[in-house]
């Protein structure tokens, strides 16, 4: 294949295979919250309801404040003020106030001299429970309002949203298949090997510094002075690199409170470390969804209407919880869909630990629902299952039926490209029995519109600076959490600027150092923190290139930059070092710094939540599984999935594909794997690595990563996001691949071997009765 | 992190003086091997010990060797024997497959690195209500095998049912292996089948201050074995299931089997030992013992709601892995 990029852009760090500035993380030196230890550092450890709905009658930490080295206890009236992520629904204290809503609710915390002084001591806190009835699965919430778990206490409803697209009634009674399925998602956690860790430390000068293993450095800022009635002038957040987030470190906990509100009463530093167990318990992971689903369509395989009816399981508390009742629907209308639609979604509280955002926030469990929907109906036309979805495909530019602007979309060439690598066309339905391949497609935001709170300010920003040596350190609110956004924003720069990667630092994650980022979630990094870098790195290239047309004598415009010198277009030999060029621009200009920001455009539908789900610019991906289905044992194997993404334009190839890898792996292991299962007595099944099954890497299908780029016209050098979106479509490309090895449809995960046996047992037992009757 | 409670630690180097300190210590020490069900464990407050006996350092409990006794070769394993030693022993895979096999199941290759063939001999049974933590358990109002006072794996069951998951245990029994204690009382072999007892407290018949020091299994021509396990992942997994098959198979006629035993474990406390084994006529066709054997096992063995997964479809699988190790040993 012949390349067609121009030459400048062959030479560029964007788009190469660069791995620097990743050693540390994979070498062990990168420094982790947990790594950091304070001298006179206390411990702290939370002491946890043992009961799913309970009021508090009395807290006694006498017995634990008589321990030697235990320095304070702190209960619930200590930080009387309610959080919580969105505005609106603030529900939760950072230790229980009069009710625990969960076995695991924090209800005091300690602060002593070592861990296991600290557990101990939590040990000792007399707490006085009286127990109330509990809602601990989505039917009982369903079915028992007076639980009243909900606002106000009348029922258990955290959200319902209610909306009609044209006139979906019609449109299925005119349509010439309707599918019909009742569908359930278990919900999973996001298990990052590192667990939620924070240190508080109050100084002499009334700094109050809480270090976290957040993704939201910004928002727990706001929620750490407003529950701790400190003014946000004497608070800093860091947040150290961290060990794997996947959205469970979206908001604020506990611990961050607790840490700070301990280090405020005791002077001394005071570190918690969430156990395995704790991270369970602190959730926010996938909602458990039960869904009611119509999809129409004629002869010809054109959609008409989609109708779905989703019960949410909340969990104890709002999270991002109104937000993802309108992802479960708003987010289904791309890439392939109906001209009709109608979602009602109702997200119940129950006792359950607090689900929140998981990679593919809300939109993972309507997508398994659909993508197998089309399966059904291209069984029932007989129509190829890509077939069905490019006749449906919405096309780039355009706007969906519930009001999201469309702009790049590469989803064609996706299928296309999954088509072709698996093989589709000469094996798809044809492989022997035992053996399947399944197609499925999704869209995802690269970013929200609109900021957690309403306000005018950019959502993004980056600062630079320039030293006259020669190096250019990027001061970014983002977070890096293992995404590699680090990475991205020195390729940027560097490309910019002329500059090796050895020549440009990342400082991010520290509201004391770096401009407000709103965070790491929703997929928004590369879009708006790209944009802010390349803003500002963009306006020290001007300078730069002004003052090498003044020294050089030539007009600006024929000043290029390249690979460590700015040099004149057509005489290449002319020109002065990047470091040179610094020089002469800090002498011309003064001080060399720049801010950039960015900030989305006005977006989305007319109509109340409209705006919810509205994105500068949509990722798209196509993905093919192959497995395998043992029948004796209903063992069902992950071979192979295509993964190909739309991610606009691959900045760090390397990092786009570790991203779609493991949003496929991640897809697969809920698939086949993961359930966060509470029990009917409110406990967890096995809060622990070994009873909650994460894939070993012996688990992995062989992945298969495609990008495609489509080069969005707003995203910095085209890029738009690749972190969550390649996820949706493994489930029901597994799920539809499984139909196609065995002829079973198994529309509830995870597809566990029982669960397989079971359905083609049933499948004999149906086929043997026919025969019966047969004859 | 859980931390561990704090203990006394103690380690010996030999035998004799590994013995003179568990009998002085008593109830309040508990013996540590690899430490890999140990430690879990005491973090968890199923063991609480006041002083914890490594015997790790002791050269005695160590080597692999192949032993002649009277007319009979015997394979020798010490109790010291790492897991990862027994699975790559090349004695251990000529002489006891099964063994091999199961030794190489165990856990993540960091468990059978640390892990020793004693410690999983003489492994604590497990349940889901059980190897969970301090604060689950009070939440869930304990059980009888610790702190409590009822099942929940048998409602209104007055003993523990708790699952016997080491994995070497149905391979040892099924190759009539001997197992070879020290203690206090002095020396005694016990058949690793009569080691084991219906009692998911405590499953073995091993004494306070009682050491497993090696494992013999006689050499036999014509014997074959084979494990398997059932298991969610490829790693790391405790069994849902495990089985092993022994065939004695005559010297010219290797299509047919003389006498088999087959030994399913993760039932309940104590590893099973299928009869209709006992059964088999010497001539069986290989493809007949296979179906009896996987219909006797599926009769015999009815797995318990102790460890978590589907416990039909646990049932289901006897069968299926019966006849899969069956088969696997023909030709
Ligand atoms: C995540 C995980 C997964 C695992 N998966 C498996 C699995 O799949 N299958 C499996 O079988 N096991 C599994 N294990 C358990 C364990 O790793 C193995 O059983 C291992 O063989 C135990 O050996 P050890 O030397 O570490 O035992 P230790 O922990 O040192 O001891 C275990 C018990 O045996 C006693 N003991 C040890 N040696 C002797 C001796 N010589 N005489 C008398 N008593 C003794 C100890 O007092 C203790 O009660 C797993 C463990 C973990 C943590
Ligand atoms: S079987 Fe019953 S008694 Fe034994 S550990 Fe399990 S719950 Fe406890």
């Amino acid at each position: 294949m012949t390349d067609t990029r121009k030459p400048s852009e062959l030479r560029g760090l964007v788009g190469s295979r660069t791995r620097t500035l990743l050693a540390p993380r994979v070498t062990g030196q990168v420094r982790y919250t947990d790594d950091i230890h304070l001298p006179r550092m206390l411990w702290g450890r939370i002491v946890r309801s043992p009961h799913p709905h309970a009021r508090i009658v009395r807290i006694d930490a006498s017995r634990a404040l008589a321990r030697p080295g235990v320095l304070a206890v702190i209960t619930g009236k200590d930080m009387p003020e309610r959080f919580g992520i969105i505005p609106w629904t603030p529900d939760e204290y950072p230790l229980a106030l009069d009710r625990a809503r969960f076995i695991g609710d924090a209800v005091a915390a300690v602060a002593a001299t070592d861990e296991r002084l600290a557990h101990e001591a939590a040990e000792l806190v007399d707490v006085e429970y009286e127990i109330l009835p509990a809602a601990t699965d989505l039917q009982t919430a369903i079915d028992k309002p007076e639980v009243g778990l909900g606002k106000g206490g009348k029922d258990n409803v955290s959200k319902e949203v209610d909306l009609a697209f044209g006139d979906v009634d019609a449109a299925l009674a005119e349509s010439d298949v309707v599918i019909a399925g009742d569908y359930y998602y278990e919900g999973s956690a996001h298990v990052p090997i590192e667990t939620h860790c924070a240190i508080g430390n109050l100084d002499k000068n009334g700094l109050l510094t809480v270090w976290s293993t957040t993704q939201v450095p910004h928002y727990l800022h706001r929620e750490l002075s407003r529950v701790l009635r400190v003014s946000p002038t004497r608070i800093r957040v860091i947040q150290p690199p961290v060990g794997g987030a996947f959205g469970g470190k979206s908001e604020p906990f506990s611990l961050e409170f607790c840490a700070a509100k301990l280090a405020m009463i005791t002077g001394r530093p005071v570190k918690f470390l969430y156990t395995r167990e704790e991270e369970f318990y602190a959730h926010r992971g996938r909602h458990p969804m039960q869904i009611q689903m119509k999809v129409g369509a004629k002869r010809d395989g054109k959609l008409t209407g989609v109708d779905a009816r989703t019960f949410i399981d909340g969990g104890a508390y709002s999270s991002f919880g109104l937000v993802t009742t309108y992802y479960s629907g708003q987010l289904l209308t791309l890439p392939a869909f109906a001209d009709t639609y109608r979602f009602r979604s109702t997200r119940l509280f129950t006792n359950k630990p607090p689900c929140g955002p998981k990679r593919g926030h809300g939109s993972v469990q309507p997508r398994f629902a659909f993508e197998v929907s089309l399966d059904k109906i291209s069984r029932a036309l007989a129509i190829d299952p890509i077939e069905l979805r490019r006749k449906n495909l919405v096309p780039p530019n355009t706007t969906t039926l519930n009001g999201l602007r469309v702009t790049s979309n590469g989803i064609e060439q996706c299928l296309d490209a999954v088509e072709k690598a698996s093989g589709w066309k000469e094996r798809w339905g044809k492989l022997p029995k035992g053996r399947g391949l399944g197609v499925a497609t999704s869209a995802y935001i690269s970013g929200t519109n609109y900021a957690i709170y309403p306000n005018a300010m950019p959502q993004s920003a980056v600062q630079l600076k320039v030293d006259r040596s020669g190096v250019v350190t990027v001061f970014s609110g983002q977070s890096e959490i293992g995404q590699g956004c680090d990475l991205m924003l020195a390729v940027l720069v560097a490309d910019e600027l002329g500059l090796d990667l050895g020549s440009v630092r990342v400082i991010s994650g520290d509201t004391d150092l770096t401009p407000v980022d709103l965070g790491a979630y929703s997929s928004r990094g590369t879009f708006m923190n790209g944009n802010a870098c390349l803003m500002a790195a963009r306006e020290i290239k001007s300078k730069l290139v002004a003052a090498v047309a003044e020294k050089l004598d030539v007009d600006p415009r024929n000043v290029l930059v390249t690979r460590g010198a700015l040099v004149v277009v057509h005489d290449p030999s002319r020109g002065v070092s990047v470091t040179e060029a610094i020089q002469l621009a800090e002498a011309k200009f003064g001080t060399l710094g720049a801010v950039g920001h960015y900030n989305t455009p006005k977006l989305g539908g007319e109509y109340r939540g409209g705006t919810i789900g509205a994105s500068p610019a949509y990722s798209f991906t196509a993905h093919v599984a192959e497995v395998s289905v043992d029948a004796r044992s209903g063992i069902v194997r992950v071979e192979n999935i295509w993964v190909a993404h739309d991610c606009g334009k691959a900045l760090c190839p390397t990092i786009v594909e570790g991203q779609m890898e493991g949003s496929a792996y991640m897809g697969a292991a809920e698939a086949l794997l993961e359930e966060h299962v509470i029990g009917p007595d409110g406990l967890h099944k096995g809060p622990n690595l070994l009873d909650y099954r994460i894939p070993t890497s012996l688990d992995v299908p062989d992945l298969h990563a495609l990008i495609v780029e489509s080069e969005d016209q707003e995203g910095p050098l085209g890029a738009k996001e690749s972190g969550e979106g390649p996820l949706h479509p493994s489930i029901p490309a597994i799920a539809n691949a499984i139909f196609d090895a065995v002829g079973v449809r198994i529309d509830r995960l995870p597809f566990s071997p029982a669960r397989v046996l079971a359905a083609l047992r049933k499948k004999q037992a149906d086929e043997n009765a026919r025969h019966a009757a047969a004859e | 992190m859980l931390p561990l409670p704090v203990f006394d630690h103690h380690k010996p180097k030999t035998l004799s003086a590994a013995l003179d300190l568990l009998a002085r210590l008593g109830d309040k020490a508990v013996v540590l091997a690899g430490g890999t069900d140990v430690l879990p464990n005491m973090k968890q407050g199923l063991v609480e010990p006041e002083h914890v006996v490594s015997i790790a350092g002791i050269e005695e409990l160590r080597g692999i060797s192949l032993v002649r006794e009277g007319d009979e070769d015997k394979l020798v394993v010490g109790a010291g024997a790492r897991l990862v030693e027994v699975e790559s022993s090349i004695l251990v895979r000529r002489v006891a497959p099964a063994l091999a096999e199961a030794a190489g199941q165990v856990g993540g290759p960091h468990h059978r690195a640390m892990g020793t063939l004693g410690g999983n001999i003489c492994l604590d049974t497990r349940c889901r209500y059980y190897n969970q933590t301090y604060f689950w358990r009070k939440s869930l109002g304990f059980c009888l095998k610790k702190d409590g006072t009822v099942c929940h794996v048998v409602r209104g069951g007055s003993r523990c049912v708790a699952a016997a998951s080491n994995d070497t245990a149905p391979a040892l029994i099924a190759l009539d292996a001997d197992l070879h204690l020290l203690g206090p009382r002095g020396a005694r072999v016990v058949k690793a089948h009569d080691f084991y007892v219906a009692d998911g407290v405590k499953n073995t018949v091993l004494e306070p201050g009682e050491l497993v020091v090696r494992v013999s299994i006689t050499r036999q021509g014509g014997r074959r074995s084979s494990f398997e396990k059932l298991r969610r992942r490829n790693a790391i997994d405790f069994p849902l299931l495990s089985i092993a098959v022994r065939l004695d198979v005559s010297g010219v006629e290797t299509t047919r089997v003389d006498a088999a035993d087959v030994v399913v474990s993760a039932l309940g406390a104590r590893p099973r030992r299928v009869r209709a084994a006992a059964k088999i006529r010497p001539g069986t066709p290989f493809d007949v013992a296979a179906r009896e054997l996987a219909e006797g096992a599926y009769a015999e063995c009815k797995p318990l709601p102790n460890v978590d997964d589907d416990t039909e479809w646990r049932r289901e699988m006897v069968p299926a892995l019966v006849e899969r190790a069956v088969t696997r040993l023909e030709g």
